[in-house]
């Protein structure tokens, strides 16, 4: 026998059953199943190193496999949120955010506008929340300004931007809701949230995007009564909550439609950057109006609802939490709001009063210059963050001694959240792609700007 | 020249090179600090800053996350045009959860050569606000595995927030518009 065919009979077909066993099994390498506790392995078990080892199997069948897009106006995403989705069968493998479809510029606009200006820009950024993001650019210019608000002004902006947290989370709650299929809690969420709706309505006068904290204060007072509407809200709002804690908790469908679906770790959280309701859901108590606390809110109790498995059904219970921690604040800046002025006593940010413009011409020509011209900003560079409904919100903005800003960034907390979604989708069903998406509740307008 | 003037010479001179470096006051900071000699810190405003050169800059990433900075809270940049010497400035904002810090680092890429190394293969969470930062300023990250338009529809041309793109005077581009006919 030569050596070619020796070769040759190795690679002859393979019959079950015929060949003998070349090793003798043995319970060598049982011990290699548990953890390998190595620094890098270890990383990448909890997630600290994500690498994309994904190999497209071009063996697999064409039937077993195909790429789905969902969106950019698929009514559950939320906008125009679009999707790529490869899918094996009915299990998902792989995700792509593709966004964009709303971009309009806003960081570019924000250059065009001065200072005081800005904020018209900024509150049409998250139009859940406009106040926060009002806060995070007034907080920025007033740092670069070296400036303190009243207390008062500061009392306000609690008040507005916990209100809009509430209101936020009714919509998220809304249309979680919807998604899953319980319309009713959609109907009840868009009920409750008018109500906050036609306060800031009230205050305002206008029902979003209000440019109403600005840089030096907020625009106007509180309304004569503000304190009857604002207690009706929050004296009628818990009762409703439990309501709605009964419709979905006692619900076997919502229950199970949300429990162990869409589950981030703590690990994966932290890497990508992800805040708010969704990285507390993984059992981080972390909350910026804790850890730096902004306009005073340090002086309020409340609690950090923290979850634990960081799942659909955490981000949905936190968020039922944190709209009660949210009335508990309103109700203590109800009792404490101090008296005093609603702006800053910087004639340089704040326009001269209304009687004043009457009687003197210096008043007129500097209130005709401060909103033709806008005030300077010394320069320098700075990072605010607020606690927004859906995470950090921050403003990155540099002056270069103008009037106008020389560069406004928004770190956008929808922007980074959605980047949990190919985390949170990988290997789970496509029934439940809608139930995470509503629970990470991105804001197109946020994530585009 | 004597003995006694040589090492009054030898005394003097070390005490003029000897330039105080300042260092922040948080033991974290001062030393993450310390191990980069070529790293300068600033406060801006009460902010910790670092000023990192490029060639340092994932490395600089690296040792901040082994001291604790497990969040890349932004990546972003600002385009300084002719006013400074290198036209982009890349900027990180960290975030320590551990220590209760934020540390903003700072880079800077020039007009020619609009390269910095990627920051994602140590927060991989940096991918999307470089993708970002690659659509509106043209800065190149070495290392991203993705580095796409991510805002702007891919066929775009230029990189909208440099200073030098102009406002309202740009003709409205549709994505394959000339398919459409």
């Amino acid at each position: 026998m030569t050596e070619d065919t020796k070769t040759m009979k190795t690679l002859d077909v393979w019959v079950a059953g015929t060949e003998e066993p070349e090793f003798a099994p043995t319970d060598e390498g049982a011990q290699e199943i548990s953890i390998d506790e190595s620094g890098p392995r270890l990383d990448e078990q909890l997630g600290r190193v994500v690498e994309d080892d994904y190999v497209f199997d071009d063996d697999a069948d064409a039937d077993e496999r195909m790429i789905l897009n969902m969106g950019p106006q698929h009514p559950s995403t939320h906008g125009v949120l679009r999707l790529q989705i490869e899918l094996e069968g009915e299990i998902i493998r792989r995700t792509k955010p593709i966004i964009g479809y709303l971009h309009t510029g806003m960081e570019k606009t924000a250059e065009q506008l001065n200072f005081s200006q800005g904020g018209t820009n900024v509150t049409r950024m998250d139009y859940l929340s406009p106040f926060h993001n009002e806060l995070a650019y007034s907080l920025a210019v007033e740092r670069l300004l070296g400036i303190d608000v009243p207390p008062r002004a500061a009392a306000i902006r609690v008040l507005l931007t916990e209100l809009n947290r509430v209101s936020s989370h009714l919509v998220a709650l809304a249309t979680n809701g919807m998604d899953i299929g319980a319309i009713s809690m959609m109907i009840y969420g868009f009920r409750d949230r008018e109500q906050i709706l036609a306060f800031f309505e009230k205050t305002t006068g206008l029902r979003m995007n209000h440019n109403f904290i600005r840089p030096g204060g907020v625009a106007a007072d509180l309304p004569p009564g503000w304190k009857d509407d604002v207690s009706e809200i929050v004296d009628g709002l818990p009762r409703r909550l439990q309501q709605y804690d009964d419709l979905l908790e006692n619900n076997p469908i919502w229950v199970a439609r949300t429990k162990g679906v869409g589950v981030i770790s703590a690990e994966e959280a932290a890497t990508y950057g992800i805040t708010g309701p969704t990285l507390r859901s993984t059992g981080v108590d972390w909350d910026i109006r804790k850890t730096f606390p902004y306009s005073g809110i340090e002086q309020y109790e409340f609690e950090v609802a923290v979850g634990e498995n960081g799942d659909v059904y955490d981000r949905y219970r936190i968020r039922m939490d944190e709209i009660a921690e949210s009335l508990k604040i309103i109700e203590q800046v109800m009792d404490t709001i101090p008296k005093g002025d609603y702006r800053v006593d910087d004639r340089k940010v704040t326009p001269p009063p209304r009687a004043r413009i009457d009687e003197s011409m210096e008043a007129l020509i500097h209130h005709f210059k401060l909103f033709t011209e806008g005030y300077k900003v010394p320069a320098g560079e700075t990072y605010v963050a607020v606690e927004s409904p859906r995470g950090e919100l921050g403003c990155y903005l540099v002056s270069d001694g103008g009037a106008n800003p020389y560069r406004m960034h928004t770190r956008a907390p929808s922007f980074y959240n959605l980047q949990a979604l190919p985390i949170a989708m990988a290997d789970s069903l496509m029934a439940d792609t809608v139930a995470t998406i509503a629970s990470l509740d991105p804001v197109m307008g946020d994530v585009d700007r | 020249m004597t003995d006694e003037t040589r090492s009054e010479l030898e005394e003097a001179v070390p005490e003029e090179e000897v330039v105080e470096r300042p260092l922040p006051e948080n033991p974290v900071l001062r030393d993450l600090f310390a191990a980069f000699e070529d790293v300068e810190w600033v406060s801006s405003r009460g902010q910790d800053v670092a000023r990192v050169p490029k060639q340092r800059w994932s490395e600089f990433g690296s040792a901040a996350r082994a001291a604790g900075y497990e969040v890349c809270a932004d990546v972003t940049a600002v385009d300084w045009m002719r006013q400074r010497p290198d036209r982009f400035e890349v900027v990180a904002n960290l975030l320590s959860m551990q220590h209760r810090l934020r540390l903003r680092i700072i880079t800077t890429a020039s007009r020619e050569d609009p390269t910095v190394a990627s920051l994602v293969p140590i927060w991989p969470g940096a991918n999307f606000p470089e993708r970002e930062a690659y659509d509106m300023f043209g800065i190149e990250f070495e290392g991203h595995p993705d580095l796409t338009r991510i805002l702007m529809p891919d066929e775009w041309e230029g990189h909208p927030l440099r200073k030098d793109f102009g406002v309202g005077s740009v003709p409205v581009q549709f994505k394959e518009s000339h398919k459409v006919s």
